[in-house]
């Protein structure tokens, strides 16, 4: 049982104004905070200074408790995968079934690529990576999506950067501290990216769903040529994503689009490197097959 | 006597009674960024705003109703929403908890957890519509959901956390 409350202050004047005062305090702050809050939703670049030297403080401690555990894997991940293990099995069985068929078209293709390539003398060298690192940690109480990349400025990171695993697209910096940088995941609600289908080049757009899927919307609404297995891969449209990342695979259709799943899982990726963003500059030393200006592939700290 | 050292049954220090409530807080609102953790939706539950409600409820009269924006503050710095977010709805929520505190005079246990549970629907619900002021209502409403009913659940648990704590707080040397 809680005690009542005395909030009467009694006949003493000086009680009676300091409460008044605190209220006041209270309410002015809270509006100001309100208008804040709506100030760092329309202008977010102003705010994410003072947000990513706050992540700075705790990042030695993520460091730490990350060498010490491991990286917990998505603890929702696991409990839906039990629920569909069933079903999955089933669909994996036909997809490997499907795959092989394809494995074996593509090893003679992969094969004729590589002689053609040497024949023009193009390097397979990644010039596009600026930095590697590794996620740290993220927002888990919110509902926005942003992890912790372990590097920032000292490496060269900065904001607008497309940050990808070995699977596929992960998202783009949002903003980077002296040592630390905040990743923008690509399922963040706020987060498109413009993919095209990897098999005929179908374009389309990503929505973040913040549950870990992503929509899949085509830009022709007419039809909804979407089937599950369907590989999604950026196009390079409007420049920041590099052209060629595969960002997700097609799980259901839906009425205006596909629900599809991210094929990179921050939770279970452990190294990502930093892309340098695809303006037209960037472009065309990358479609030059010698261009001097390599750029060096600093180590993961 | 010696007055340099505790008497025994002494007070507990002002300066303990002050500092662990705000500490407990502002260690829960930044430990989920302490922890390994790269989640693809609000798994855990915010844990600095029920150590905040649990402690008003707790202890009414402790903090000042103003209490909310340097905590607020700091909690918006690590929780991804926008920065003002939280010091709007955490004073908010302590002005209500304020006025509930007088509307009904004896308090049980179920009333602070239907107290509770009600301020951290309403603040986790404006704070992820507060966030994404572009989406669908009902989608990021459907995202905190979850979230939500696992907080509620919780509020027992963290109400006798901060009791813990409470007499950790007091306790007398």
């Amino acid at each position: 049982m809680v005690r009542p409350a005395h909030r009467r202050p009694g006949q003493s004047r000086k009680a009676q104004y300091s409460l008044f005062v605190a209220y006041v305090i209270a309410v002015t702050g809270a509006v100001a905070g309100l208008l804040l809050a709506v100030l760092s939703v329309v202008d977010p670049v102003g705010f994410a200074a003072l947000r990513v030297a706050s992540h700075e403080v705790t990042a030695p401690i993520a460091r730490a408790s990350r060498s010490v555990i491991g990286s917990i894997s998505g603890i929702d991940d696991a409990v839906s995968a039990y629920v569909g293990a069933g079903s999955q099995n089933r669909r994996l069985r036909k997809e490997l079934a499907a795959t092989r068929r394809q494995l074996v078209a593509t090893s003679s293709l992969q094969e004729e690529n590589r002689q053609l390539k040497t024949l023009l003398k193009l390097q397979e060298a990644d010039k596009t990576a600026i930095a590697n690192g590794y996620l740290l940690t993220s927002t888990s109480t919110s509902s926005k999506r942003i992890a912790l990349l372990s590097i920032g400025r000292n490496l060269g990171v900065a904001a607008g950067q497309p940050v990808r695993g070995a699977d596929g697209l992960i998202g783009r910096i949002l903003g980077s501290g002296p040592s630390v940088s905040q990743v923008l995941l690509i399922t963040d609600i706020d987060n498109i990216v413009p993919v095209r289908r990897a098999r005929d080049g179908l374009p389309a757009l990503a929505y973040g769903r913040g549950n870990g899927d992503l929509d899949i919307r085509t830009l022709n609404i007419a039809n909804n040529p979407f089937k599950p297995g369907d590989i999604l891969v950026t196009s390079g449209t409007g420049g920041l994503y590099p052209p060629n990342i595969p960002v997700a695979i097609v799980i259901r259709r839906q009425d205006d689009g596909a629900l599809a799943r991210p094929l990179a899982d921050p939770a279970k990726v452990d190294a990502v490197s930093v892309l340098r963003p695809y303006t037209p500059d960037n472009a065309e030393a990358l479609l030059k097959p010698d261009a001097d200006a390599v750029p060096e592939v600093p180590k993961a700290p | 006597m010696n007055q340099k050292g505790p008497r025994l049954g002494e007070p507990a220090s002002l300066w303990r009674m002050r500092a662990v409530p705000v500490a407990t807080v502002l260690i829960a609102s930044a430990l989920p960024l302490m922890l390994p953790l790269v989640a693809s939706s609000p798994v855990l539950p915010p844990l600095g705003l029920l150590f905040f409600l649990c402690w008003q409820l707790l202890r009414t009269e402790m903090w000042p109703v103003w209490i909310g924006l340097p905590l607020g503050l700091w909690d918006d710095l690590f929780s991804g929403a926008p920065i003002g977010t939280a010091v709007f709805l955490w004073t908010a929520a302590s002005i209500a908890i304020a006025y509930l505190s007088q509307r009904i005079y004896w308090r049980g246990f179920f009333h602070d957890w239907a107290i509770g549970a009600l301020l951290v629907a309403i603040v986790q619900s404006i704070a992820a519509l507060l966030t994404h002021p572009h989406a669908e209502t009902g989608r990021v409403l459907g995202l905190v959901a979850p979230q939500i009913i696992v907080s509620i659940l919780l509020l027992p648990l963290f109400l006798r956390l901060t009791g813990k704590f409470d007499n950790f707080r007091l306790k007398r040397r």
